[in-house]
């Protein structure tokens, strides 16, 4: 579904993406670790088009399509989902009809009507006991005053309600105590498909722990330096990203 | 060249038919303002209070004036429908500057007095007498204007310890087939204890026309009375509105004036606030979303001239395209007024580089032991929100509307009448998504609408 070609991508003319290589099939979970600063956030933001980040090079094909040439709004239609390491505050803006103008913006891009009040809150309902959210927090702003948690089970809430066909999960774990971590994984797990895919960004094998990858990959200074199967996780856990660094350091 | 004097001389030439058709309290109001008018001139761009705003230019145009009071559309009751769905209110308009009563204004009878001044000064020659013109600035000029030329205009009076039932709503309307000033004058009296709702809607039926409404609201709020009043504007580009309103707080009294520009032209608002009592809390909250070339400059100033009062301000300013906002407040705490806490806070989106807003908070206090705090800020649209919401599929128009909207719904949150405050919200939607007309909120369209 994801073929990344040698991508490459800058900020404020700092060059951090420098030649990825990545294909990701439907039904698999790729996990991407790395050291801080490797380029890891910045792949996702590339993907996602934030504005924020230049292409410099590379292409990338969804399902065929040039992904790098369409909108955020139109990446998220075809299918394409970011949970955010740092999910934003909107006040003002009530979940409700912050996930109601989402889905049927999605629905008006597939040509359909827009959902009825009556079965958007059904849909809502149904997909909030994915990830324990309160009905309550539902009715407030965006993210606004939620805990590090809340936040986090709030992204796998609109990840459900949008069923995207690949979800990047940036540094989920990130700021979660080990019963909020099981929730995320378990809601990660639930909707997980063979028809869907999940990228993993994070630092630790903790989460790994709860949602399996079947590759981990490995980013430094903006290339993927290193692909294998689940037990590279283990092993970084085990010897750090030191013994890597020193590998590609001495190559270069 | 002065801009008043093609009105003064109108009034010279027409003095005699003025003052016939008007009582004569304001024949007495009338000659003082033609004294202050001789040597008065109108504040150009950059004058003191006026940075960013030319009054001058704006009286320049030749507009009639109906010395005569013509009838311009006797029905209008039945043309014009503008209501909040679900608020049952007693309704008056204005047409120009005549007023009309409604079938639905008979409800508060017995309870609320809303009457002509004509009426008023056989009815109520004590009340009219002791506030007309007494809290109004005439060495404002277009104050003076208003007292020089006006001929009738609107009292309402709720007595001792009455609380209204339902809101009452003015709805103002320009509908003559020629450019037009009108005199709009307003003298509201809420006794002990009493409380009112009001809402007025500034409606313009041609949008081809060029209209300006110089209007004074005098308001007395006696020991212990409540009263909101709701200001709206939802005109059209060629509209033009100078209004000043004056306003006198008793002890325990609590104010509540909310100026909203949805649509309009030009708009210099002034709003006065005297605290004269203890514990009298007030609300000062504004509301403007411009676009086009539209100018929008809020002019307030609160006197607390009594301890423990508690006043809030909050003006909040949405500007795209060309727009023009400007803000300037001024909190004044008087010496031996312990324990005032006065809140100011001004903050403005441009969503446009072309936009500009012009801000000016000011505090001046005498006396310690007060809590005061004025802030003032202008930004742009938070680029990570709308990024977020781009990568929930939301478009970017879209997410820039949800942003804007979310940007003014705690003023909106202010409103202290449910079924306002949801009309607010909906039109307020309507207004970012463009498909706000100036009679939107009129009835009487939608039902055209939905027979279409």
């Amino acid at each position: 579904m994801l073929v990344i070609k040698d991508l490459q991508a800058s900020i404020e003319d700092k060059q951090i993406l420098k030649g990825i290589n990545l294909t990701v099939k439907p039904g698999e979970v790729h996990a991407i670790m790395g050291p801080n600063g490797s380029g890891k956030s910045t792949l996702s933001a590339v993907l996602t088009g934030n504005p924020a980040y230049t292409v410099t090079g590379g292409s990338v094909e969804f399902y065929g399509k040039d992904l790098l040439s369409l909108s955020p709004e139109d990446r998220a239609h075809e299918g394409l989902f970011l949970s955010f390491q740092y999910p934003v505050e909107i006040p003002g803006v009530s979940m409700v009809n912050f996930m109601r103008t989402a889905m049927n913006e999605k629905r008006k891009y597939f040509g359909q009507e827009p959902l009825s009040a009556a079965d958007f809150l059904k849909i809502m309902r149904e997909k909030r006991t994915i990830v324990q959210l309160d009905n309550k927090l539902a009715s407030r702003a965006v993210n606004e005053g939620f805990s590090g948690g809340e936040k986090k089970r709030n992204e796998i809430f609109q990840m459900a309600m949008l069923e995207p066909k690949l979800s990047i999960l940036d540094e989920t774990d990130s700021g979660l105590d080990i019963d909020a971590l099981r929730i995320v994984a378990n809601g990660v797990n639930t909707l997980k498909s063979k028809d869907n895919a999940t990228i993993v960004i994070t630092h630790y094998q903790r989460l790994l722990d709860y949602i399996k990858p079947d590759f981990v990959h490995v980013l430094y200074k903006g290339r993927i330096v290193m692909s294998a199967g689940p037990e590279l996780a283990l092993e970084l856990e085990e010897k750090g990203y030191d013994w890597i660094k020193e590998q590609v350091d001495s190559q270069q | 060249m002065n801009a008043l004097q093609q009105y003064i001389d109108l009034f010279d030439a027409s003095r005699d038919v003025i003052e016939q058709q008007s009582p004569e309290l304001l024949n007495t109001l009338r000659r003082a303002a033609r004294e202050q008018l001789q040597d008065a001139r109108l504040p150009r761009k950059g004058s003191e209070d006026y940075e960013a705003t030319d009054l001058e230019a704006v009286f320049a145009h030749d507009y009639g004036v109906n010395v005569n009071r013509l009838p311009f559309d006797a029905d209008l009751a039945n043309t014009f429908h503008c209501d909040v769905p679900n608020m049952s209110t007693c309704l008056y308009y204005t047409s120009n500057d005549a007023f009309h009563s409604s079938a639905t204004a008979e409800r508060n009878i017995g309870q609320v007095v809303v009457e002509p001044f004509s009426m008023a000064a056989v009815d109520y020659p004590e009340l009219m007498s002791a506030y007309y013109g007494k809290l109004a600035r005439m060495s404002d000029p277009t104050v003076a204007l208003n007292s020089l030329l006006v001929q009738d205009g609107l009292f309402i009076y709720v007595p001792d310890g009455v609380i209204a039932e339902r809101p009452i709503q003015l709805v103002n309307i320009f509908n003559a087939a020629l450019d037009m000033m009108v005199q709009r004058r307003l003298l509201i009296i809420v006794g002990k204890n009493a409380s009112v709702k009001l809402l007025a809607c500034d409606h313009t039926q041609s949008p081809d026309y060029r209209y300006l409404n110089n209007q004074v609201v005098e308001i007395v709020a006696m020991q212990g009375a409540t009263l909101d009043f709701y200001d709206m504007e939802e005109s059209t580009p060629l509209t033009s509105r100078v209004s000043s309103i004056y306003v006198d707080q008793h002890e325990g009294s609590n104010v509540l004036i909310d100026g909203i520009t949805l649509i309009n032209g030009f708009t210099r608002n002034n709003y006065h606030v005297e605290v004269n009592g203890e514990h009298a809390e007030t609300q000062l909250l504004g509301m403007t979303i411009a676009s086009g070339e539209q100018h929008v400059d809020s002019h307030t100033f609160i006197s607390h001239n009594a301890p423990r009062c508690h006043s809030n301000e909050m003006f909040k300013y949405v500007l795209n395209d060309n727009a023009v906002g400007a803000f300037a407040g001024k909190i004044l705490v008087k010496p031996n007024c312990p324990r005032v806490e006065a809140y100011q806070g001004n903050r403005n989106l441009c969503g446009a580089p072309t936009a500009k807003i012009y801000t000016k908070p000011q505090l001046e206090i005498y006396t310690d032991d007060v809590m005061c705090s004025h802030g003032s800020a202008v930004g742009q649209l938070d680029e990570e929100a709308l990024f977020y919401m781009r990568t929930r599929g939301i478009g970017i128009d879209e997410a820039r509307r949800l942003l804007m909207q979310a940007f003014v719904a705690d003023v909106i949150d202010g409103v202290r009448l449910d079924a306002l405050k949801d009309r607010l919200h909906y039109l307020v939607e309507k207004r970012f998504a463009g498909t706000l007309s100036n009679c939107a909120s009129c009835a009487q369209a939608c039902r055209v609408n939905q027979e279409k």
